[in-house]
């Protein structure tokens, strides 16, 4: 291990940035699992679904990945009210979610999953985009652009997403229908409408997870696969519910892996973030800042 | 109809012999390798039963346990056999199969301490981290091979049965009738009861004076025993052991996709919906590919899990349209379960 | 109740709670909470929703933690045990919105206390016996007919008789009936009220929850009053009703 003022300095500062991209990452699944208790595995399969549409995109018309994915996110909103509302009728409506819907999730994971493999094939894709390539320098910082600018939109991303939950009326009623059902029937307001708003708008920010993603790496279809716990992880940690805290924790766990793979390598990296997750549930499952 | 279990094992044991010396007939030495995987697929979905099918607690980490078992046998093989071997012994499969079962139940037993005050959620969310971070320490373990993997040198032949592969048949054979009968015994006794009122309602079980956290731990223990003892042969099935292949999520999603196919409530299920969607597995990687085998898989799942929710056994139940009264019925004690399992 | 042996004061109640305090977050549910119970009581707990009626029954039986205060049941204290070892103590309670045991038939809910509770105690060894007892309760309310429905074919009050029933499985010296009565006829009312009664000449302590105010100051020889989280009154039914706080609880 060799270590070098330089080397922290630049390793901390991949983790925030990364931590910035995660953070957008999981406010689909803070939302779904942290506000309405879905536990939906199958999310970094549609994130991964995000990224290919915006391949897609890009290599036949060359737009940038960033627009295709905000002009693609009625799309993924209407994907995910669809699910909600099989969702719904099969296991929420009969009260089977714990097995049944876990098992539905973990199939639609594998399914789209496999469904990309059989089209796409194995092969790492990637895009092109003018901030890929170059690289920031602040002295001895490195910035590259290709985590900054996910990092930036990560970040709008969960901001936007903060203040409709806090500020507009559709966001107060998703709050409102995690912690009373009830009250929200009594002011005519139909919770099931409002879940499946609430989970089509989770599945449309796996649109601009996706692109992200592909931007900060080339992406082949199980790339998914270890996000899963990542995104838990976060989830777990930064409290559920609370998508500041999810900023947090996303920030943390970027920098300790950030960290792990600089100094240790990068094949202990993905026990970090699933260590993380196992240390949170056994001694704080309220998380840092819990609901 | 309740058969005592001696009878129900001399019925199995006569399907096994009937079943190995068929295979043997029809002289193609792939049938034991096909054999074998399904086989497999029918402890592993009978492990998982037990914790997920009885007791309601999804286990995404089946690789994980799968793979303590074979990595058990590849250290041990490591230290008894070959030219640098610290203590060269003959170890037979059996005794390995012992070795995974105690590794992989003592880690079950860990984990399930450490997580099975969480809600269910939150308790398959840590099986699914536990099976990563197992296998991220498997990688960067030189000994036994870390991400390059290990070779493990079959024998060729075994007396008196012959070829090896079919010794590994036999004994996984054998292993599944084990596997099924722990089942079958643990639905007819007080701890099958048991396990139904947690899956049912954890709270009023503890009401009613049910130690849950007890009988959880008894599950993921034997549960993640099964599993590792059927790992544990693989090495030698396989020959090369690879962490990616060991650990590959398709045994989580195998393992739970045959029981909710076959049913989750009773020990049938799991081994109709192994046979099943292992031979249909095999069948397709053959004639087709590998990849839309398991999009078949994701796709039967998702399907089961919505129109059929009770699994093919719910499906024959109700077809045979038996009255609620006659059915439920059927759950009773056996007067030779045994006695004070807590 | 306190009987003095050789000077010293002993106290004998089955149930004795002290200063028992339970928060969610900031919010204060119960607060210096103190009760009696001598064995063979019966007592009647009430007051307006949300005053922490089913909180203090979680506490009592271990669902919930108290952060403060002391629960004793038989003497000893409950500190630290698990739900299910209380019910082995003898604490049993039924819950305000019916728990059965829905894939299993009705006498196999009833068997599991039976099985996991009273065969615990040793108190008896044979399957025989045990599936005495179990036809035995289910005769007793009325049920022995659906013995081997699911809970789902199960009306109303059924179902409530089947949770009591479950409770009444356990063996238990004390039983917490939870609202076993809301939304029921008349004359369904008086069958759980006489059921409660039956068991009570049997020498089970009962605390019976409710809101319908006819059952229970005919039931009860002694009332509680719990508002916002607060005791404010503890007698004789009569003296109780005619307190002014309490008056303004129910319809200040």
């Amino acid at each position: 291990m060799i270590f070098s003022f330089d080397l922290l300095i630049n390793a901390l500062v991949s983790g925030i940035l990364i931590g910035g991209f995660y953070a957008a990452v999981t406010s689909g699944v803070s939302l779904a699992f942290g506000i309405l208790d879905i536990v939906n595995i199958a999310h970094p399969a549609f994130i991964i679904l995000g990224s290919y549409v915006a391949y897609i995109v890009n290599e036949t018309f060359g737009l940038d990945p960033i627009l295709t994915a905000i002009v693609v996110m009625p799309l993924f909103y209407l994907l995910g009210a669809g699910i909600y509302q099989v969702y719904y009728v099969s296991f929420e409506k009969r009260g089977q979610e714990s097995l049944r819907g876990l098992a539905f999730f973990f199939g639609l994971l594998f399914i789209t999953e496999v469904s990309l493999v059989l089209y796409f094939g194995v092969d790492y894709r990637y895009v092109n985009a003018a901030y890929i390539g170059p690289t920031w320098h602040l002295g001895v910082v490195e910035i590259p652009l290709r985590l900054l600018v996910p990092c930036v939109v990560g970040l709008l991303l969960i901001a936007a997403l903060q203040l409709t939950l806090t500020r507009s009326f559709i966001g107060r009623a998703i709050m409102a229908v995690a912690q009373d059902q009830l009250a929200l029937r009594l002011m005519a307001v139909d919770p099931i409408r409002i879940k499946r708003i609430a989970f089509g708008i989770s599945i449309a920010t796996a649109s601009l997870a996706g692109a992200c993603l592909i931007i900060i790496q080339p992406v082949e279809p199980s790339v998914g696969r270890e996000y899963i716990g990542r995104v838990f992880a976060i989830c777990v940690l930064g409290g559920l519910g609370s998508l500041p805290g999810a900023v947090l924790a996303a920030m943390l766990i970027g920098i300790v892996e950030s960290l792990t793979s600089t100094f240790y390598g990068p094949s202990w990296a993905p026990a970090v973030s699933f260590g993380f997750l196992l240390l949170t549930l056994a001694v704080r499952p309220a998380g840092l800042m819990g609901r | 109809m309740t058969v005592r279990t001696p009878t129900f094992l001399l019925i199995c044991l006569i399907v096994v012999v009937a079943v190995f010396a068929a295979s043997v007939a029809i002289g193609n030495d792939y049938v034991f390798f096909a054999g074998y995987v399904i086989l497999q697929y029918v402890v592993l979905s009978t492990a998982w039963n037990i914790l997920g099918g009885y007791c309601g607690y999804v286990n995404f980490g089946t690789a994980g346990f799968f793979a303590l078992g074979a990595y058990s046998t590849v250290a041990i093989y490591k230290f008894t056999t070959g030219d640098d071997a610290s203590f060269p012994i003959s170890v037979s499969i059996p005794v390995l199969m012992l070795v995974g079962g105690v590794v992989s139940g003592v880690i079950g037993f860990g984990m399930g301490y450490l997580t099975l005050r969480l809600r269910g959620a939150f308790f398959s969310i840590a099986t699914l981290a536990l099976a990563v971070v197992l296998e991220t320490l498997v990688v960067n373990w030189d000994y036994v091979g870390g991400s390059r993997g290990a070779y493990i040198i079959r024998p060729e032949e075994i007396a008196p049965i012959g070829n090896y592969i079919r010794y590994l048949f036999l004994i996984m054979m054998l292993l599944a009738v084990a596997a099924i009968t722990v089942a079958r015994l643990i639905e007819h006794s007080r701890l099958g009861y048991g396990f139904a009122t947690i899956r049912d309602d954890e709270l009023a079980a503890e009401a009613s004076g049910v130690p849950t956290l007890r009988l959880k731990l008894i599950a993921t223990t034997i549960s993640g025993a099964l599993m590792g003892m059927a790992g544990a042969p693989f090495p030698y099935y396989i020959s090369y052991l690879q962490p990616d292949s060991t650990f590959a999520l398709d045994y989580a999603v195998n393992s739970i996709a045959m029981p909710l196919i076959g049913g989750t409530t009773t020990w049938a299920g799991p081994l109709i919906g192994a046979i099943l969607l292992g031979s249909l597995q095999q069948i397709a990687t053959v004639t087709i590919s590998s990849a839309v085998n398991l999009l078949l898989v994701g796709c039967l799942l998702v399907g089961f899990v919505i129109v059929a929710p009770n699994g093919i056994v719910g499906l024959v139940r109700s077809y045979w349209q038996r009255k609620p009264e006659e059915f439920v019925g059927r759950r009773r004690i056996d007067a030779d379960a045994p006695g004070s399992v807590p | 109740m306190n009987s003095a042996t050789n000077g010293r004061t002993v106290n004998t109640d089955l149930l004795q709670v002290d200063d028992l305090g339970k928060r969610f977050g900031g919010f204060v549910a119960l607060e210096n909470i103190a009760l009696s119970v001598p064995a063979g009581e019966r007592l009647g707990l009430i007051g307006p929703n949300g005053s922490g009626k089913s909180t203090l029954v979680n506490c009592i039986c271990g669902t919930l933690r108290n952060e403060q205060g002391v629960v004793r049941f038989n003497g000893r204290q409950l500190d630290g045990l698990a739900a299910h070892q209380r019910t082995r103590l003898g604490l049993a309670r039924s819950f305000q919105l019916p728990r059965p045991f829905a894939s299993l038939s009705l006498a196999d809910n009833i068997r599991i206390p039976l099985l996991y509770t009273v065969a615990a105690r040793g108190t008896v060894k044979s399957v025989h016996e045990i599936e005495g007892r179990c036809a035995d309760l289910l005769h007793e309310v009325g049920l022995e007919e659906k013995s081997r429905r699911l809970p789902r074919d199960l009306t109303q009050v059924e179902m409530r008789k089947l949770e009591l029933a479950r409770a009444m499985a356990s063996e238990p010296k004390l039983l917490i009936a939870d609202e076993s009565m809301a939304g029921l006829t008349h004359s369904e009312i008086e069958e759980i009220l006489t059921l409660l009664v039956r068991l009570n000449e049997r020498g089970v302590t009962i605390i019976l929850i409710e809101h319908i105010m006819r059952a229970v100051m005919s039931f009860s020889r002694r009332l509680v009053v719990l508002v916002s989280g607060r005791k404010i009154a503890d007698g004789v039914p009569d003296d109780v009703m005619r307190n002014p706080e309490v008056e303004r609880a129910y319809l200040g």
